[in-house]
């Protein structure tokens, strides 16, 4: 059941990526803006600067999407929702045209039409919606999709706790489970929504209980880290491509940035995020893979190079690519 | 064409008939909804179907509005060709979400990359005293998202043509059908005699392409769904006043026939737009507008006169609900005053 050498190195690599990433985007996003030392109110122009819009990080949830990428092949489809960079890279979504879409450059994967709440990729089988919890029926149909069609494709869900007190989660959980589809719902419990903590927003502790109302297996990942996902994952993936039928995962993650870029978090009691740090999945994940052996010193060093030099790359690209032309807006307004 | 070779069928087995053929030409194409299955839609607009083509390809769901949506979004991005229906277009408010932002936005925001070839089917109107839940049009609303395409079709013949049309189209379709139209005995008060002439084989009808209804030269009527109906009443009695109606059924909202009304008015210099949706915003000011935007092609002889649900929601009583919901004898009289009105 557990992860091989190979696989534990590819989620070690994936989480540091996501993290780079995501810190690299948060630096990248103030560009334009406002000087640092206001940079955490709200006096900005959020529509100013190379990457405009609203700005929703995914760092301190990259084991969730590690943990679950891992068993995806092929075929396999993921939905996300508006904080859904980490499944985008973790599912191989090309991170030069992703970054691209997210500068608004023509050559991102939407031509600059969706940006970085909208990301579509037909290649990996990609997609991602701003709207909480709206990503999860239509997973489900994925999911009856590939039931209709003989294929042995799984479709992922990805969502947060709050999306999971949406009526739109819990017909999409009847459903999948009514007609047993393969299909696995992973919410990451990342104690907001928004500004509200789960304890104001949510009647269950653990999200995972209300696998219980629609007869599918709910699993809890307690700790924040790549293995515990791993395992459960691979259960529900093997069950759903197996024609077993739905499972729910909650997943419990932290939330190291605002709902937004800018966001105040006037909400977020003193010392939580220096406690969260302090329990940071990515060091505590490399000081176990060194102690199995699995990594030395230099291979982190390297990793972490490696990745940068990756987003080096996605963002010069973004950077350097043109702008779609004017009359792009008035394009695709309906499939031919 | 002799009666006996004429093939006559109602509305809900015109519409029937389509998806039937089209299910048997493509295996993509399923139906997905609110008693679809077993019971063959409450507006029998998929009866015999789940015998036919079995459970999976004819599915009951329960009754989840945003699940079906989303689910038939889902599908549809991974090639399949969902029929979703929702029993009445009013059950809309219940999941406009994915309507509104998923299904009409997602080929736009992926830039052209993701395909969503669907259908979304419902019955709307009033006429039978079910109130302001059960007995709304609601095409403008639809027609103002962009996105979706949308189809009311006002006799069996466009019913088939449509629908086939609409399954094959690789956008998300908006198809209303209107109770007072299927030809259920429960349902029919249309006075119009409505032509259920239906050939046997598949036909397309292509969107944008208004038909003109009548002939005439002093009135242009634009009637859409079940106001055709009640315009051709209409035109009978004007014709025995001496007034000459021309009526045009633009067939599909989104896409929109401009030139086809552009021409009619040209002509008669007069237009009456009549829509049993609400006035306020709606399809008729558009078609006004279409007009107005063009004074410098378009010579009017009168103002144009809109007919529609005037800013209050449906009432239960039935002489209520004759008051609020536009008839033939309103059109005839808007017609009427129109001819002894002119423009400065």
């Amino acid at each position: 059941m557990s992860a091989t050498q190979e696989q534990k190195l590819w989620m070690y690599e994936t989480m540091v990526l996501i993290r780079e990433y995501e810190d690299r985007l948060a630096m990248a996003y103030f560009e334009g803006k406002l000087a640092p030392h206001i940079q955490k109110g709200l006096a900005f122009d959020i529509g100013a600067g190379p990457v405009p819009g609203e700005m929703h990080l995914s760092a301190g949830q990259e084991a969730a999407a590690a943990g679950v990428c891992a068993h995806l092949k092929e075929g396999d489809s993921v939905w996300g929702t508006h904080r859904t960079h980490h499944f985008a890279i973790a599912h191989g979504v090309d991170l030069n045209a992703m970054t691209a879409e997210i500068y608004g450059k023509v050559n991102g994967l939407c031509r600059g039409k969706g940006g970085h709440m909208h990301l579509f990729d037909t290649k990996t089988k990609f997609a991602c919606t701003g709207i909480v919890g709206a990503g999860i029926p239509q997973a489900v149909g994925a999911a009856l999709a590939a039931k209709q069609r003989g294929k042995d494709w799984v479709a992922v869900a990805e969502f947060g706790e709050g999306a999971s007190n949406q009526g739109a989660f819990h017909e999409a959980l009847n459903m999948a489970s009514l007609w047993q589809l393969p299909v696995v719902f992973v919410c990451q419990d990342n104690n907001y929504g928004i500004s509200v903590c789960k304890e104001n927003s949510t009647s269950v502790a653990s999200v995972a209980d209300r696998a219980a109302a629609y007869s599918m297996p709910g699993i809890t990942v307690s700790e924040n880290e790549p293995e515990g996902v791993f395992v459960a994952a691979k259960e529900a993936i093997e069950r759903a491509r197996g024609g077993g039928g739905p499972t729910l995962i909650e997943a419990k993650v932290f939330r190291y940035y605002g709902h937004f870029q800018g966001d105040p978090e006037s909400y977020r009691p003193k010392g939580e995020l220096d406690r969260l740090k302090e329990q940071d999945p990515i060091p505590r994940y490399a000081e176990q893979l060194k102690q199995e052996g699995v990594v030395s010193d230099d291979q982190l060093a390297e990793i972490k190079a490696g990745v940068n030099r990756r987003i080096d790359e996605a963002f010069c690209y973004a950077q350097e690519s043109d702008y779609p032309a004017r009359e792009e807006a008035f394009q695709h307004a309906f499939a031919q | 064409m002799s009666e006996s070779k004429v093939r006559n069928k109602a509305y809900y087995q015109a519409m029937t008939e389509a998806i039937a053929q089209e299910m048997e030409r493509d295996e993509s194409v399923f139906c997905l909804g609110e008693d679809v299955g077993q019971m063959g839609g409450v507006f029998q607009s998929t009866v015999g179907l789940h015998a036919r083509f079995g459970p999976e390809r004819v599915m009951d769901t329960p009754i989840s509005e945003t699940g079906i949506m989303g689910v038939a979004l889902g599908a549809a991005a991974e090639g399949m060709r969902p029929i979703a229906e929702l029993m009445f277009v009013d059950f809309m408010g219940v999941c406009f979400g994915q309507i509104m932002n998923e299904i009409a936005k997602v080929h736009y925001m992926s830039g052209g990359n993701v395909n969503l070839p669907m259908v979304i089917t419902a019955s709307t109107g009033g006429g039978f005293s079910d109130a302001a839940q059960h007995s709304q049009t609601l095409h403008g609303l639809f027609a103002h998202v962009p996105g979706l395409k949308v189809v009311a079709p006002s006799n069996p013949y466009d019913a088939k043509g449509l629908m086939t049309t609409a399954i094959r189209d690789n956008n998300p379709v908006v198809y209303l059908f209107h109770k007072a139209l299927l030809g259920l005995p429960v349902m029919g008060y249309v006075e119009a005699e409505i032509d259920n002439h239906v050939p046997a084989e598949q036909y397309a009808i292509p969107f944008g392409e208004a038909r003109k209804v009548r002939e005439g030269t002093d009135v242009t009527i634009v009637g859409f769904s079940q106001t055709v109906a009640k315009a051709v009443i209409a035109g009978q009695k004007l014709e025995e006043r001496g007034i000459s109606a021309e009526i045009i059924d633009p067939r599909t909202l989104v896409p929109f026939d401009t030139e086809t009304l552009i021409e009619s008015v040209s002509k008669t210099g007069r237009l009456i737009v009549v829509d049993e949706d609400y006035l306020n915003y709606g399809m008729t000011g558009e078609i006004a507008a279409m007009i107005a935007e063009r004074l410098d092609r378009v010579k009017l002889k009168a103002p144009i006169r809109r007919l529609g649900i005037p800013g209050v929601s449906i009432p239960y009583s039935r002489p209520l609900e004759q008051a609020a919901i536009p008839q033939a004898d309103d059109i005839i009289d808007t017609a009427v005053e129109l001819m002894k009105m002119t423009v400065n």
